[in-house]
């Protein structure tokens, strides 16, 4: 750690692993109704659960961002955080604002439309929050004596993403025009611009950790996030294919979605290629291990699976089945959930001094989590080709179907408990790092 | 090689061109003359009934032109599939509906909010899918020739 304001991130990061424990309690809820334990249900129906585990999801992820983003633009501007109370402040504000939201969930407190589910009135302090948040970080570039490419990338990222947000709340009395607009938000955030802020952290923790040259990695980031906006954004017309609109978009959205792996592909090989050509000297072994990691995980998840269904010819059958979610998980977490947690790796000994990485916990909970999720979407992926087969080929109905394949939840069931497992092993490791402590400011990295 | 400089400019280049394309497709297809979303018969008791559909959240568990979750039935044609009557049981059920035994919440609509959601539905029914509509009828599009209609 070079800088003492860098330990707000520390607390972001925890915000970050609690909602995570809770995400995944959800997902259990979830899961298990599937299998008929549905013992929750007049509480905690399916619908309340689904809603809290996606938005604790999105929450944790940008609170993960947040936690980055202290972290990083401190350090790259070479000056401490403009404002470390009001930092403070937004943290504390985003932690009121996302746990009232979770809890106005189970009273019915909603607008019911998938992702974007927080109700209006709680949109505006969310706003205030983000404005706050970024404000702090571009008083902090502007005092700054650098300005470097990877803060730029992360900073448009994050800017980018709150504009985005914008649409979404827009009403409207059509259903077509609401989802129209709900995938300006949820399309252009996970295949846009997301994946700057992914790429703004991937360059940081390269040019950390492998020690190559950092024009070289910045000049591969602009190519990556080139090769995202050029693909990814004329890429939405893969969700309006079967919408209620025009069908030009099957075209254009078919070709240009198609061409979206090329991004996660490009940056899978630029950050395996970047640790090839580096030292390899870093002791931080697992951080790289959670990098490398992510780039490849996101490639598969995003770019493989994505691919899979993302021809207007495929997904005329696989529209809104369990094929989607099998894809859905892999890819957040491929490119969200493990650079975030790649980021954590790399920080906790910085900001606390204690160099626990390295160890066989801290190298288990990365395994342990990616075998669970792999198991996971397997049993996502055998249920959902089962269904489109059974329902949407055959024409068997849809309760039918369902009951047919409840088997392959087990499967889910049993990645999942390996996938907490992992979990659990890194958020022991998090608690044993301990706080910050500004004696870490000593220390080499 | 390419250079640093070469890479912004390719980056910033193609976001503003690409962008630019998706604007002008958005309102392309958006216009009225390109309509499809059967907005010409969008009736006050179909907005009501969308109101209702959001209110409580039935995405939650439902899709509905393919969005949403996937633990209940697609419910895009589920008046040609089922008719009036029965949608309107399930949605006026004041215990939780589950024939095949999965829980429905028990809304125990009354039957003018029961209406409302017909009517969207109803309108969700018109709406030109680019053939979606056809491939969540019982018989899918590849088996034409055994559809008896
Ligand atoms: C907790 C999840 C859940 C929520 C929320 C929910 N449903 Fe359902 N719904 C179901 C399930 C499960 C079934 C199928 C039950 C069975 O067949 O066992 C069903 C069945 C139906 C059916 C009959 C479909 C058919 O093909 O038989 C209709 C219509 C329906 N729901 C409409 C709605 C509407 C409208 C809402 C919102 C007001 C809603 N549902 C909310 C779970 C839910
Ligand atoms: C990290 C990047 C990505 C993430 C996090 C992600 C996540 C998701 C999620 C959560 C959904 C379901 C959305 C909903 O129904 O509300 C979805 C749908 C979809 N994704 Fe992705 N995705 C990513 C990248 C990609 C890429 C690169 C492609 C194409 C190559 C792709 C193709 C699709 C398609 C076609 C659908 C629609 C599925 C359907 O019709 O039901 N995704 N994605
Ligand atoms: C304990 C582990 C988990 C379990 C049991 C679980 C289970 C589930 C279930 C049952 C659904 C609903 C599918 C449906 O609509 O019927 C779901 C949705 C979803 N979950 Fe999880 N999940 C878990 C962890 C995660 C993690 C770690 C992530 C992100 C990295 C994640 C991201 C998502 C997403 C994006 C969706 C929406 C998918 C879509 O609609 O396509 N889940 N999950
Ligand atoms: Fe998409």
């Amino acid at each position: 750690m070079k800088y003492k304001s860098q330990k707000v991130a520390y607390w972001f990061f925890a915000l970050s692993m609690l909602l995570l424990v809770l995400q995944l309690t959800y997902g259990f809820i979830m899961g298990f109704a599937r299998l008929g334990y549905d013992g929750l249900h007049e509480w905690i129906p399916f619908n309340t659960a689904h809603t809290v585990h996606l938005n604790l999801l999105v929450v944790w992820l940008l609170s993960g961002f947040m936690g980055a983003a202290y972290y990083i633009i401190p350090e790259e501007s070479e000056t401490e955080l403009w404002s470390v109370k009001l930092a403070y402040l937004q943290l504390i504000t985003l932690a009121i604002v996302g746990v009232t939201a979770v809890v106005g969930f189970h009273f019915n407190y909603w607008e019911g439309r998938k992702f974007l589910e927080i109700p209006r009135i709680l949109d505006w302090p969310v706003a205030l929050n983000v404005i706050l948040f970024l404000v702090i970080l571009l008083m902090t570039i502007i005092k700054g004596k650098k300005t470097s490419t990877t803060s730029l990338v992360l900073f448009g990222g994050l800017v980018a993403a709150a504009l985005l947000y914008l649409p979404g709340m827009i009403t409207f009395d059509s259903q077509v025009l609401d989802s129209f607009f709900r995938w300006w938000v949820v399309h252009l955030w996970v295949e846009g611009v997301w994946e700057l802020i992914m790429g703004g952290i991937m360059a940081f923790l390269l040019i950390k950790l492998t020690g190559v040259d950092r024009e070289v990695i910045e000049k591969w980031l602009y190519v990556v996030v080139g090769l995202t906006f050029l693909s990814g954004i004329l890429g939405t017309g893969h969700h309006y294919y079967y919408i209620g609109v025009n069908n030009i978009w099957l075209i254009v959205g078919g070709i240009f979605s198609a061409l979206e792996p090329l991004a996660f592909l490009a940056m899978a090989l630029w950050a395996v290629n970047m640790y090839r050509k580096g030292e390899k000297k870093h002791p931080n072994k697992t951080a790289i291990l959670w990098t490398l990691g992510s780039a490849i995980v996101a490639f598969l998840g995003a770019g493989v699976l994505g691919l899979a269904h993302t021809l207007p010819q495929t997904n005329i059958y696989t529209h809104g089945t369990l094929v989607t979610a099998m894809h859905g998980h892999l890819a957040f977490w491929g490119a969200y959930a493990m650079i975030v947690l790649a980021m954590i790796t790399y920080v906790l000994p910085n900001v606390t001094g204690r160099k626990l990485f390295d160890t066989s916990r801290a190298r288990s909970a990365f395994w342990l989590s990616n075998i669970g999720m792999f198991t996971m979407i397997s049993g996502f992926g055998a249920a959902g080709i089962a269904q489109v087969y059974m329902e949407r080929k055959l024409g068997i109905e849809f309760m039918e179907v369902q009951n047919e394949i409840k088997v392959h939840f087990w499967v889910l069931i049993t990645g999942a408990t390996i996938l907490s497992t992992g979990i659990t092993l890194f958020i022991i490791d998090f608690i044993k790092y301990g706080t910050p402590s500004d004696e870490a400011l000593e220390i080499q990295e | 090689m390419l250079s640093k400089k070469q890479a912004q400019v390719f980056f910033l280049g193609g976001t503003a061109v690409t962008f630019l394309i998706f604007i002008m497709l958005t309102i392309y297809s958006l216009s009225s003359a390109q309509d499809q979303s059967n907005q010409e018969n969008l009736t006050a008791e179909a907005i009501r009934g969308k109101e209702i559909w959001e209110k409580n959240n039935c995405m939650g568990c439902h899709t509905i032109m393919g969005e949403g979750a996937y633990y209940a039935p697609e419910l895009t044609n589920v008046l040609e599939r089922r008719g009036d009557a029965y949608v309107k049981a399930v949605l006026m059920s004041k215990i939780p509906w589950q024939p095949q035994g999965r829980k429905m919440v028990a809304y125990g609509m009354t039957e003018a909010e029961a209406n409302d959601v017909v009517a969207f539905f109803e309108w969700v029914t018109e709406i030109n899918l680019n053939g979606f509509e056809k491939v969540n009828r019982t018989i899918s599009p590849l088996a034409k020739d055994r559809m008896i209609d």
